[in-house]
């Protein structure tokens, strides 16, 4: 299968090696990867802090650059959450029947990175080993807008020599909730307080989600009071194969 | 909406003041855990809970769509039975009818007192400071209300007002107020103490003013739930019974209540039904009030009506289980949403009700974690609406700013511009990347400028890379 990656601005920048393990993990499952240059930033940020009218062109560039692809693999659920919630409303108000119909006919095409391995190409296993112990957090975004609830349980399952251990108050939020995190940080901080003592507490070395923007958020906290635990997206676990934790 | 909320400061401040107070969080992190657990048990033991929140979604909507129709419906039947149904625009109205109604039944005299309970719209239109000016003295008997008066505080949840408070400093309070220096804090005393305390006053008190869950228009009927009885007393034994209204809470038919009574309950409190629910129609001969009377409040509710996406802000039913499951509401309480109406259904409904500057503030004071969604009886999309009003409210500073913008407007304006094009994206990258070496300590950015230094005050962030997977992939596809 073709698949056009939708890396997320945030990704591409702060946290390229997700966007590396993606593209690792795909072809060694057989498939073909592609990266359209023209992709920026999904919308999310502006439109969830109020700036509708400034996501609008962001939208129309990811629509224009997607609208073709066979399926879009996006390592980031809040992203997939924005355009599943939000894109046709936007269509709609923009009053344009070609840009509404282009999101009706995309929208179906786009999937989250766990979503697109376990429930669009069935797979689990993917051939990974990772000798480490692993905690899950899922996030708000991929659980309660995306739904995703197993399918990131069954491929962390199935990586050989991980060891999975359960996240206290699991369902809980990091706090981060993108301008959120700036523009009430002080709450931000003592919700991710809570987030942080429950990651410790599961006595996991690695602390794994499908957001690295919920992850940025966990670590900063675990760095600044000196806990060593690292943060990996599941994408750079599945993409490991045991030689080191380098791939 | 009126009151002490005008000076209120915004969110993010009034929640600095309540993350200092450790003993409000510990007890607001105990309560909320514990009544979020009963809840859970008790909405999973219904086979039927998703189905029920959609009908009850579904009833609101309906009525909402048509709220005129019912409102005079119920209005005819109420006055059939015997009550009489007065409407107030704003809380001044609502307020002067309720103290013209006190005044005609008790007589001009100093010293009027009357009984109240659990009415969280009169303290949304500031009923007490209004009357407490005409000289009638309102007396709480909702136990969390009476503890939250007799503290001269606010109110801090929806349904458990005092759940800031723990025992020993409801102790302290009733030691004061009540004259008990010796007074203990187990919870038998403490309910001993205030039983007594409110007996006296059910048995001696004319005038009853309530709130109601539920007005239905079928019947004309009003519609009380409760836990301690207290209410049943202030509806039963006065001579007289006012009961204020807001126009969202009719529901079309007595048959309407079989939804409500099976989610409210579990939602509210964690329990398959209240302990009490009063149900009364009109007047009846030899028992009961003689004379019952109902302020229909609009305030500000109509405003809403108009607009799909805010009209469903007034589908609330008050049940309290979003501020239980949220992130926000659990860790600050309720005081610093500056609203008798705090957590996310707060957040929605005081910004519209009010048009206070510190209210705007409150829209931003979520994650949009989506939890508050996921447990409300009625499905509000809360999170959907918090974003809708987050337009509202950028809309609106761009039009009052003119011509000066906030430094986040243009942060945010400048933003957009760089994600329109992919090449200036690119070199904006390449622009942080540069920038950022000046505050790199220990391959980590621990003290950022502007608007990013609030998230290096309590977070460290990993610095940029050198390469983004925009440069890899172009690096990769070289050597290919």
């Amino acid at each position: 299968m073709r698949v056009a990656l939708f890396i997320a601005c945030y990704n591409d920048t702060l946290f390229p090696q997700t966007g590396i393990a993606v593209t690792h993990v795909l072809e060694r499952l057989g498939h073909s990867v592609e990266f359209a240059r023209q992709q920026t930033c999904c919308g999310q940020m502006h439109y969830n802090t109020g700036y509708h009218q400034e996501a609008v062109p962001l939208v129309r560039n990811f629509v224009k650059t997607f609208r073709d692809a066979e399926v879009v693999c996006v390592p980031s659920a809040s992203c997939v959450a924005m355009m599943r919630e939000h894109y046709s409303l936007i269509a709609e108000e923009e009053k344009d029947e070609i840009f509404a119909d282009e999101v009706r006919t995309l929208l179906p095409r786009i999937f989250e990175f766990s979503e697109l391995l376990v429930s669009r190409l069935g797979v689990e296993d993917v051939g990974a080993v990772f000798p480490h112990s692993v905690t899950y957090h899922p996030s708000c975004h991929s659980l309660r807008m995306l739904h995703i609830v197993d399918a990131p349980i069954k491929l962390l399952r199935s990586v050989r020599k991980l060891a999975l251990l359960e996240l206290p108050q699991k369902e809980q939020c990091c706090g981060f909730g993108g301008t959120f995190a700036v523009k009430n940080s002080d709450v931000s901080a003592a919700i991710l307080a809570s987030k942080d003592a429950c990651v410790i507490e599961s006595g996991a070395e690695v602390v794994t989600a499908l957001d690295n923007s919920c992850l940025m958020q966990i670590y900063g906290g675990l760095h600044r009071s000196g806990a060593n635990i690292r943060t990996m997206h599941l994408a750079e676990i599945l993409a490991s194969t045991g030689d080191g934790d380098e791939w | 909406m009126s009151g002490k909320a005008e000076k209120a400061p915004e969110f993010p401040i009034a929640a600095r003041s309540a993350l200092e107070d450790v003993e409000l969080r510990r007890n607001v992190r105990r309560a909320t855990d514990v009544i979020r657990s009963k809840r859970d048990l008790r909405v999973r033991e219904l086979p039927d809970w998703e189905e029920l929140r959609q009908a009850g979604k579904e009833i609101k909507a309906h009525t909402l769509a048509h709220l005129d129709h019912y409102l005079v419906e119920f209005e005819r039947n109420c006055e059939l039975a015997g009550g009489k149904v007065h409407w107030a625009r704003n809380a001044e109205e609502a307020n002067a009818i309720a103290i013209s109604l006190v005044g005609q039944h008790a007589g001009i005299q100093s010293g009027v007192e009357v009984i109240k309970v659990k009415t969280m719209t009169s303290d949304e239109i500031q009923m007490n400071r209004a009357l407490e000016a005409a000289g009638i003295t309102p007396i709480e008997t909702d136990l969390a209300d009476m503890i939250v008066q007799l503290g001269n505080d606010a109110p801090s949840h929806i349904v458990v007002p005092a759940l800031h408070k723990n025992r020993s400093q409801i102790r302290d309070i009733f030691r004061v107020k009540m004259n008990l220096p010796d007074l203990e804090d187990s919870p038998e005393v403490l309910t001993a103490a205030a039983r007594k305390y409110l007996r006296e006053r059910f048995l001696s008190v004319k005038i009853a003013i309530s709130g109601a869950n539920f007005a239905i228009a079928e019947t004309g009927s009003v519609c009380i739930v409760e836990s301690e009885g207290n209410g049943r007393m202030c509806i039963t034994l006065p001579e007289v019974l006012i009961c204020l209204v807001g126009i969202e809470k009719i529901i079309p038919t007595f048959r309407d209540l079989e939804v409500f009574l099976q989610t409210l309950p579990r939602s509210a409190t964690g329990e398959r039904m209240n302990p009490y629910n009063s149900l009364w129609t009109g007047i009846t001969s030899g028992d009961g009030p003689r004379k019952f009377h109902v302020i229909l409040l609009d305030n500000g509710r109509r405003g809403l009506i108009r607009n799909k996406r805010e009209r469903e802000t007034l589908s609330c039913i008050r049940c309290g289980a979003c501020l239980n499951v949220c992130p926000v509401y659990r860790e600050t309480g309720g005081h610093a949403y500056g609203s008798i109406y705090s957590g996310p259904i707060g957040a929605i409904l005081s910004p519209q009700l009010q048009s206070l500057e510190h209210s705007q503030s409150l829209p931003f004071a979520s994650t949009l974690c989506g939890a508050c969604y996921e447990v409300c009886p009625v499905k509000i999309d809360i999170p959907e609406i918090l974003i809708h009003l987050r337009g509202r409210i950028i809309r609106n500073s761009y039009k009052r700013l003119g011509a000066t913008l906030s430094a986040e407007n243009l942060v945010m304006q400048a933003a957009s511009a760089v994600f329109r094009n992919h090449r200036r994206y690119e070199a904006a990258q390449r622009l942080a990347r540069i920038s950022q070496t000046l505050f790199k300590r220990n391959q980590h950015l621990v003290k950022l400028p502007g608007m990013a230094g609030a998230w290096t005050d309590s977070r460290d962030l990993r610095p940029i890379p050198r390469l983004s997977f925009r440069d890899w992939w172009k690096i990769r596809g070289k050597h290919k």
